[in-house]
């Protein structure tokens, strides 16, 4: 039973047309739209390198069904630095070596940019900590990720109140 | 993964009118979709609820309680400022379960419908009567050390993974379905079944019946000032609770004038204790009163494989859970909730 | 987009500095391509099926209903597996496990692959997978280490270990006024890197081109080609990055091998990624050990005796035990050291290295045992290790290149706070009630080389390519090398091209045993050096050079000028020589080497010193790691932001160890009943807090010409022995089973 569905990635409207309802959020991106900065580390929702936002809301694309998702917009890593500036996300975990290997980066900094607009966190680390719990992270870059996760909160909140002022 | 169809009605009548023998309701899908990534489970039909937007909504009904549409988003609750007012556990509860991102795709109806995380139901190579009825149960004798010491029959040793639901029953939730034969309401205690001889039969929902909403009643609001819900797990976060407790009081004039409380992740449901909160009613709150209403809380239990320290880490769960309520409701949720990391010093909320 | 950010650059060496990832910007913008990114055009998608039984044979599979499921093109089973020129259960080189390839229709343990479905889509190869619905003839398991016989294991190439013994042993215990006899266990754990292991794999003729994460590319290419025939040349590796390694993608495994004979039989790219749950059996774990541990002191808590029995698990076809009492030698100057090893055959997939293998698990027990000794002294368990120092190597007597542990333990100690420590267990409560423990042990791990080969090729426009085959899988390895080759060069950072981590480049050896910064290392200073001299001797040779006539000397380079070494009156630019002698590029080339005598003479090997914060809650068994600060020596660091959090990583490793990683296996079935990442549990960000790491310095003038030791795998030796010190320190409970649980804090 083939879908055909609208999906808006990373701004680009995409028109797609399933043949197949098992097809994942996850495996979608990466095999048919040529989006592989999204990762797959364990295909089941218990590692978040798969994590993208969906309608501005970070989720693991791994257990979403491409189909069921007809006019949602979905933000991948590959679309969250504009114009080849990095996301304060990205430059806070450069700086702060908040990776080694770099296979769970990408879901980790989508993660992290969904836990800000959360708001739920702040620049606490152990809310940080709390929040970041579903990504993660074998080669175990957990304390630069936090730092990286409350340097970026606050550097966001300052450019907020920037653009504010 | 076994093919389906897929088909996303957008009425409730609709849906279920769709509804065939093999179908699944689809919501969030984050234990659906991964339980057919195992092959544990196999339907041949989804019926995707996401366009379902009138079962999105939180209110307050005119009696005061709280009706919260099945496809709320765990996250969505957990925030709902009106549920963290009144019924702060169900926050601590579901802020205390899976991850960030779970929780942003995991529903209400899917958290009460969640399955058990026994290795042996998730392996579908493995004997399981509540999977496959009549194939036996390779957790009695295998790798049961966090299984059921409550509730539990020859059939069937699983444990219920829910937070949410043990602070549901506690303050006496109410189930809404509807179906075929249109709506009805299920009281959250007879909504999960225990095992018995039919294992397989995890709900009160017949076939084709579909959660529309949960009510969390008025007078349930009245705890909000000494409710907490406490988690014991294997690391501090993202991790499925081997006991919990959710455990609230009324408190009056310096005595409990009402108790609540439930077990989490001992049996096949979350484990209200009636006779334990009689105990706790009119009496002055400390760690004696706790432990014998937690001694009650587990009276019964007997383990099913090699967990009989479940039984005794069960009962220490409910005294602390209870000791913690009694010392009050914090004013902003622990960075980690449900957690004994979590600060317990701090201002009490006054709500 | 320049691959670093922008930061001030100080003058002087490159090495030492603590620049950012130089493949960061790709990492963070999801640009960095890992093996299973790609997606080449054609490309069919392999998924194999693992046995869900762990011993017996398959005596069904339902190929017509896989075959029948839309998208599948093809069902590999080991009745129509053509046949590979290599023998899967021949080891043609030290480094070759026997693997599982559809030889037969044997299972040897769960999780084996017992047949291979290709299909046009991941879903449709998936689904036809599922749709072979084996049945077997089953045979009773067995998966602990009680199940089968133990027997004296002999050394066997990579197969390991040999034990050691110095001194009279039985001298040393009769001579013991206190002594402990003590049985440590630890479980199962798979290194599950967070990319599983992977192919993308095409055929051109007998060319065979493979994206695959790999430690050991030249390693690869020749174990691949060895299946098929082919001259290793023909087999073209990129592995640019990988998604983690842990000791896992060294080896030839038998699913690679599969995708790539599936990618030759269809004619086309073929693409497999294990899934998680397969990450749990036919790519090598860290086996299970049972360890007895005899320790004596005389009164002065000085050892008479370290007598370690290892017992480990390995596979019944092929060898891989854990060489953990291993770990008892070298570090403790005990008067005589005795290290023995047992094996017990059992049906599951054959162990291999993981990130400190026989360290990690052999350090675990030893600093328990060595805690439970000073206890038993009544001293503090720093002064403990303390009188134990090893001036020169146990045993052997010879000097250590370099050993700053003294100053690992007294940073540490100071940075920790350890000296507010009370003796006694269960003496601290937070101010919530929980229990506080502090626990601290001694780290340790070898400092070896490998053979790796470099180029050097320095360009008339001042900038300069250097090449080696070296892999990154986080450890830093395009930064840190990129540094070592610059400075080589006597250039900045800016005026390098690195290249690294595909097959047709010169040889960078193995990414493990924590000697890759030294080996790789190693050449990429020696091919920079060699260039520095050819050019020095071009401009020796030219009358109008200011170096004229000093080609009887050695040059040394930096900031793109060729200086005479020891007369810094006489240079020229780099540039200024090139263009006024013509010179094209000028290519050199180096090797890595430690020279033997210097080899032979010293022990070599990095030190630290871990300290534990632990808090518990008695009652309901919770437990989490609140401070760790690990104090290391490891030669000379590089670059100190990557050493410190590859040292982070092994100490979280530690964590990880101690207190989660556990496979538990169905004794019956001989499955794994946890193998996800729900059930196996590894640290999450909210179990890691309070983390401090001090690289203490030291100059190794032996070591290799660079000074470096190594720092990947260090970290997790010492801070599991620490956590579980804490926990009795905290608890007065001494559990002598890894990881710690829940239960074993409730029980009593």
């Amino acid at each position: 039973m083939p879908h055909s569905i609208t999906l808006t990635v990373n701004g680009r409207a995409h028109e797609v047309h399933l043949d197949d309802p098992r097809v994942t959020l996850l495996d979608l991106l990466r095999e048919r739209l040529a989006l592989a900065g999204t990762k797959k580390g364990c295909d089941r929702g218990q590692c978040g390198a798969c994590t993208v936002l969906v309608n501005g809301r970070r989720a693991n694309s791994c257990l979403m069904l491409a189909a069921t998702l007809d006019g949602c917009e979905i933000t991948t890593i590959e679309g969250l630095s504009e114009g080849g500036d990095l996301h304060p996300v990205q430059t806070a975990f450069i700086e702060n070596d908040a990776f080694q290997c770099g296979y769970c980066t990408p879901g980790q900094i989508m993660s992290a940019v969904g836990l800000i607009a959360e708001g739920r966190a702040g620049d606490d680390p152990e809310r940080i900590r709390e929040g970041m719990s579903g990504n993660l992270c074998r080669c175990a870059a957990y304390h630069g990720i936090t730092l990286a996760v409350q340097e970026a909160t606050r550097r966001m909140a300052k450019d907020e109140m920037e653009d504010a002022a | 993964m076994k093919s389906f169809d897929l088909i996303r009605p957008a009425t409730v009548q609709e849906a279920i009118a769709a509804w065939e023998p093999g179908a699944s309701w689809l919501g969030g899908g984050t234990n659906l979709v991964d339980l057919m990534k195992t092959g544990a489970l196999e339907p041949g039909k989804l019926i995707d609820l996401g366009r379902l937007a009138v079962l999105r909504d939180v209110e307050t009904l005119p009696d005061g309680s709280m009706r919260i549409g099945a496809l709320v988003s765990n996250a969505d609750l957990a925030d709902n400022p009106e549920i963290l007012r009144r019924y702060p556990m169900v926050s601590e509860a579901l802020l205390s379960g899976a991850s960030g991102q779970l929780r942003n795709m995991a529903t209400v109806a899917g958290n009460l419908m969640q399955r058990t995380r026994c290795a042996y139901f998730q392996d579908p190579y493995a004997a399981c009567n509540r999977r496959a009825p009549g194939t036996g149960c390779d957790a009695r004798e295998g790798e049961n050390a966090n299984l059921a010491v409550l509730g539990w029959s020859d059939a069937c040793i699983a444990t219920n993974p829910s937070d949410f639901c043990v602070p549901l029953s506690a303050l006496d939730a109410v189930v809404e379905v509807a179906g075929p034969s249109g709506e009805r309401e299920i009281a959250i205690g007879d909504f999960h079944l225990l095992p018995g001889d039919t294992p397989e039969r995890e709900t009160a929902l017949q076939p084709g019946e579909l959660i529309v909403a949960l009510r969390l009643p008025a007078a349930s609001s009245g705890f909000a000032a000494n409710a907490r819900y406490l988690k014991v797990r294997e690391r501090t976060s993202f991790a499925f609770a081997i006991a919990s407790c959710a455990a609230a009081l009324r408190m009056e004039g310096g005595r409990i004038a009402e108790a609540r409380f439930a077990l989490g992740a001992l049996a096949a449901k979350p484990w209200r204790v009636s006779e334990a909160e009689a105990l706790l009613a009119g009496q002055a709150p400390d760690a004696a009163l706790f432990e014998r209403a937690a001694n009650a809380a587990l009276a019964g239990a007997t383990a099913s494989g090699d967990n009989a320290w479940k039984i005794e880490l069960g009962r220490r769960t409910a005294a602390r859970a209870l000791a913690m309520a009694a010392a009050g409701t914090p004013q902003r949720m622990p960075a980690l909730p449900a957690s004994v990391f979590a600060a317990q010093a701090g201002e009490p909320a006054h709500v | 987009m320049s691959d670093t950010l922008a930061r001030p650059m100080r003058f002087g060496s490159n090495s030492g500095q603590p620049l950012t990832r130089r493949d960061g910007i790709a990492k963070v913008t999801g640009a960095a391509t890992f093996a299973g990114d790609n997606s080449p055009e054609g490309l069919l998608h392999a998924v194999f099926v693992p046995a869900t039984i762990a011993r017996g044979h398959v005596t069904y599979l339902d190929v017509e209903s896989a075959e029948r499921h839309p998208g599948v093109t093809c069902v590999l089973t080991p009745q129509n597996r053509p046949p590979l020129q290599g023998d899967p259960s021949a080891k043609p080189t030290m480094f070759s496990f026997r693997i599982e390839v559809l030889q037969d229709d044997t299972v040897r343990y769960a999780g084996q692959p017992i047949a291979l479905v290709v299909g046009e889509t991941l879903e449709a190869a998936t689904e036809g997978a599922r749709l072979l619905s084996p049945r077997y003839e089953v045979e009773p398991v067995r998966t602990s280490l009680d199940d089968n016989e133990a027997f004296g294991f002999e050394p066997a190439g990579f197969g390991l270990p040999a034990g050691a013994e110095h001194g009279d042993v039985e001298a040393g215990h009769a001579a013991s006024a206190k002594s402990v006899d003590v049985t440590y266990e630890t479980a199962a754990q798979y290194h599950n890197a967070m990319e599983t292991h992977a192919v993308v794999a095409s055929w051109d003729g007998d060319r065979l081109t493979l994206d695959m994460p790999s430690q050991a590319l030249m390693m690869s290419c020749a174990g691949y080609a060895n299946f098929f025939g082919i001259p290793p040349e023909n087999v073209t590796l990129s592995s640019p990055y990988l998604g983690g390694g842990f000791g896992s993608k060294a080896f030839v495994t038998g699913p690679q091998v599969l995708a790539i004979l599936a990618a030759r039989m269809a004619g086309r790219p073929v693409k497999l990624m294990l899934t998680r749950q397969q990450m749990f059996g036919p790519v090598g774990h860290r086996g299970a050990t049972r360890q007895r541990l005899r320790l004596g002191i005389d009164e002065n808590a000085e050892l008479t005796v370290i007598d370690h029995e290892g017992l480990a698990e390995t596979s019944t076809f092929d060898d891989f035990v854990e060489p953990a009492a291993n770990a008892s030698q070298g570090l403790y100057a005990a008067r005589a050291l005795r290290s023995t090893h047992r094996a017990v055959r059992l049906d599951i997939g054959t162990p291999g290295p993981m990130r400190a293998p026989g360290e990690a698990s052999g350090s675990a027990a030893l600093e328990c045992a060595i805690d439970e000794l000073a206890e038993l002294a009544g001293i503090d368990p720093l002064e403990c290790r303390l009188r134990n120092y090893a001036e020169t190597e146990p045993g052997t007597g010879r000097p250590y290149s370099s050993k700053a542990l003294r100053e690992c333990y007294s940073q540490g100690a100071a940075r920790f706070g350890w000296a507010d420590r009370p003796l006694e267990p269960r003496q601290v409560r937070d101010e919530n009630g929980l229990l506080t423990g502090w626990g601290m042990g001694t780290a340790f791990f070898p400092a070896p080389m490998f053979a790796a080969e470099a180029t050097a090729t320095l360009r008339p426009d001042g900038t300069a390519l250097v090449e080696t085959s070296a892999a990154d899988m986080g450890q830093g390895a395009w930064t840190a090398l990129a540094q070592i080759a610059a400075d080589s060069l006597g250039l900045p950072m800016d005026k390098l091209e690195f290249r690294a981590g595909h097959s047709s480049l010169p040889d960078g050896g193995i990414a493990g045993g924590s000697g890759h910064t030294a080996t790789a290392g190693g050449a990429l200073h020696a091919a920079g050096t060699d260039v520095v001299q050819q050019l020095g001797q071009i401009a020796a040779a030219d009358p109008a050079s200011p170096l004229h006539g000093a080609g009887n000397g050695r040059f040394v380079a930096r900031e793109s000028r060729i200086y005479l070494e020891g007369d810094d009156t006489r240079s020229e630019a780099f540039a200024d020589i090139m263009a006024r002698t013509g010179s094209a590029e000028i290519t050199g080339s180096g090797s890595a080497s430690r020279p033997p005598e210097d080899a032979e003479r010293h022990a070599m090997s990095s030190h630290g010193a871990v300290f534990a914060e632990v808090k518990v809650d008695p009652e309901l068994g919770q437990m989490r790691v609140t401070r760790l600060v690990g104090a290391f020596a490891a030669g000379r660091i590089i670059n100190p932001r990557l050493a410190e959090s590859q040292l982070m990583g092994g100490m979280i490793w530690g964590i990880s160890f101690a207190l989660h990683e556990e496979a538990k296996f169905d004794h019956r079935s001989g499955r794994i009943v946890n193998a996800d990442f729900a059930g196996y549990h590894v640290p999450v960000n909210a179990d890691v807090q309070g983390l401090e790491v001090i690289t203490v310095h030291e100059d190794d003038p032996f070591v290799n010409a660079l000074g470096i030791k190594g720092v990947g795998e260090i970290g997790v030796t010492g801070t599991v022995g620490a956590i579980g010190n804490a926990i009795r320190h905290a608890t007065g409970r001494r559990i002598r089973r890894f990881p710690i649980r829940v239960e074993d804090l409730l029980a009593g």
